[in-house]
């Protein structure tokens, strides 16, 4: 069938393996070296965009650099509530240091089963000049089938709720899914997920909602909103972001 | 010339009915199941597995006189995954969002049967031309059974076609009670089946003798 009878020595096998190997990496390596700014630049964005999103920031014609200049990234060690400085603050990686035993810590009592932690966080503020106006925290916490990631942002008064965005999740669409349908997260403006003590008070109740601490659930999702109610149980209690919460100077923008 | 163009049509446009990758060889259906719930995805899924089925059949069959029969799978394999590891970084440049949705099955591309199909069935005997046609060819024929599917589920599942609201879903405030199976992978193995049998009863031939 051949029409290069020497083809099939030995030899050539093994030239033809290397030079094959040989064009295919350089390929590879080449287009993975030259599209690796664009690629960073789209994660960044991206984060950008989900943080905005949370703080109902974004509108259809918003540039996302330009909305994104009043907010600052700090960094917050959850186990004394206090600002700390990072080393490499475009590089950290929370979820790389949530598997490093170094950086992380283990959960006690582990309610958005998600087993370790990492021990600086990143949080985002909404500022006019010193001025905190709005805190935007990340949280995560497993949900029925997959870990659901987002962002939760805050009035000043540390309480009241401004928005709520998922930008990853795993769960059955058209159900638990639904984390993502924004009419759904309209509901959760202006709700408080802390009373006046800084202790966790949000419930999400399957009856129409009667006060402020309360959201309407998901129907037919109730793995998720179990999931969402321990995340954020967890995260907001003293465990995760409580002591920052309370430490945090919103007039001075310190903690 | 013209027996040349004539033979390009006939590989660009039979698997698209008569010798559909999908519906006939039934190859390539895992991605058809994964990434048909919206149009969206679906076409770029298209898309790249055309260029990868285009490009892997163009490369194969130029150095095919060259590749040792004893290596000539992983030599194949090879050729395929550089090309989606290229696709997928290009993805991942310019087509963040849809990119972030598909997830692993861009690279899952690697494992589709179409591509590895077309490789070792037609690449290896029939030259350059004539095999990055039969590639497109192929492509398309898995394009035309992936939009079917992808609007049947988009718009019976969340009542919209490329994310435009057809049918307002009751949640958001309209008539329409989504049906939540179309969401769902099984749904797309119903869809298809369906499919199959529209397109053999259209065209019997395509019937297997039963025993």
């Amino acid at each position: 069938m051949s029409a290069n009878p020497n083809k099939e020595s030995f030899v050539r096998t093994i030239i033809v393996a290397v030079a094959l190997c040989l064009v295919c990496s350089v390929l590879v390596s080449s287009i993975a070296v030259m599209l690796k700014d664009q690629q960073i630049n789209n994660a960044l964005l991206d984060k950008k965009k989900n943080v905005l999103v949370a703080a109902n920031l974004l509108n259809e014609n918003t540039d996302i650099e330009s909305a994104f200049a009043n907010i600052e990234q700090k960094f917050v060690d959850l186990s004394t509530g206090q600002f700390v400085e990072m080393a490499k603050p475009q590089s950290y990686d929370q979820r790389q240091a949530a598997k490093d035993p170094e950086m992380s810590v283990a959960i006690e009592n582990d309610l958005a089963r998600i087993g370790r932690r990492s021990k600086v966080v990143a949080v985002y503020l909404v500022k006019e000049k010193s001025r905190v106006e709005k805190i935007i925290l990340p949280v995560h916490g497993k949900g029925l089938y997959s870990t659901l990631y987002g962002f939760i942002a805050l009035e000043s008064d540390k309480q009241t709720i401004v928005g709520l965005k998922f930008y990853e999740q795993g769960e059955t669409p058209g159900l638990g899914g639904e984390v993502e349908n924004r009419n759904w997260l309209a509901l959760w403006n202006g709700k408080k997920a802390l009373n006046d003590r800084g202790e966790p008070a949000l419930k999400l109740v399957k009856s129409i909602p009667q006060n402020d601490y309360e959201v309407d659930a998901l129907s037919g999702a109730s793995m998720t909103t179990r999931g969402i109610q321990n995340m954020l149980d967890y995260w907001l209690s003293d465990q995760a972001f409580g002591k920052f919460l309370s430490k945090l100077d919103v007039k001075k923008g310190e903690a | 010339m013209a027996i040349e163009a004539k033979a390009i049509k006939q590989v660009l446009v039979k698997p698209i009915w008569d010798n559909n990758p999908i519906a006939l060889q039934v190859l390539g259906v895992c991605s058809a199941l994964a990434v048909t719930s919206k149009l969206e995805t679906a076409l770029v899924m298209c898309l790249a597995l055309t260029a990868v089925t285009a490009c892997s059949n163009l490369v194969i069959s130029t150095i095919r006189n060259q590749i040792p029969s004893s290596i000539r799978i992983i030599v194949q394999m090879t050729i395929i995954a550089s090309l989606v590891i290229v696709v997928d970084q290009l993805l991942k440049a310019y087509a963040f969002e849809t990119a972030k949705q598909m997830s692993v099955f861009v690279g899952l591309i690697i494992t589709n049967c179409i591509v590895m199909g077309r490789a070792e069935a037609y690449a290896m005997k029939n030259g350059p031309i004539m095999s990055f046609f039969d590639g497109v060819g192929n492509g398309l024929g898995y394009s035309v059974i992936l939009i079917a599917v992808a609007v049947i589920r988009e718009l019976f599942g969340s009542g919209s076609v490329l994310g435009y609201t057809l049918l307002t879903p009751i949640k958001d405030g309209g008539w329409y009670q989504t049906n939540g199976l179309f969401l769902l992978p099984p749904s797309a193995f119903f869809i298809i089946g369906f499919l199959i049998w529209a397109i053999r009863a259209w065209k019997p031939e395509q019937v297997e003798e039963s025993n």
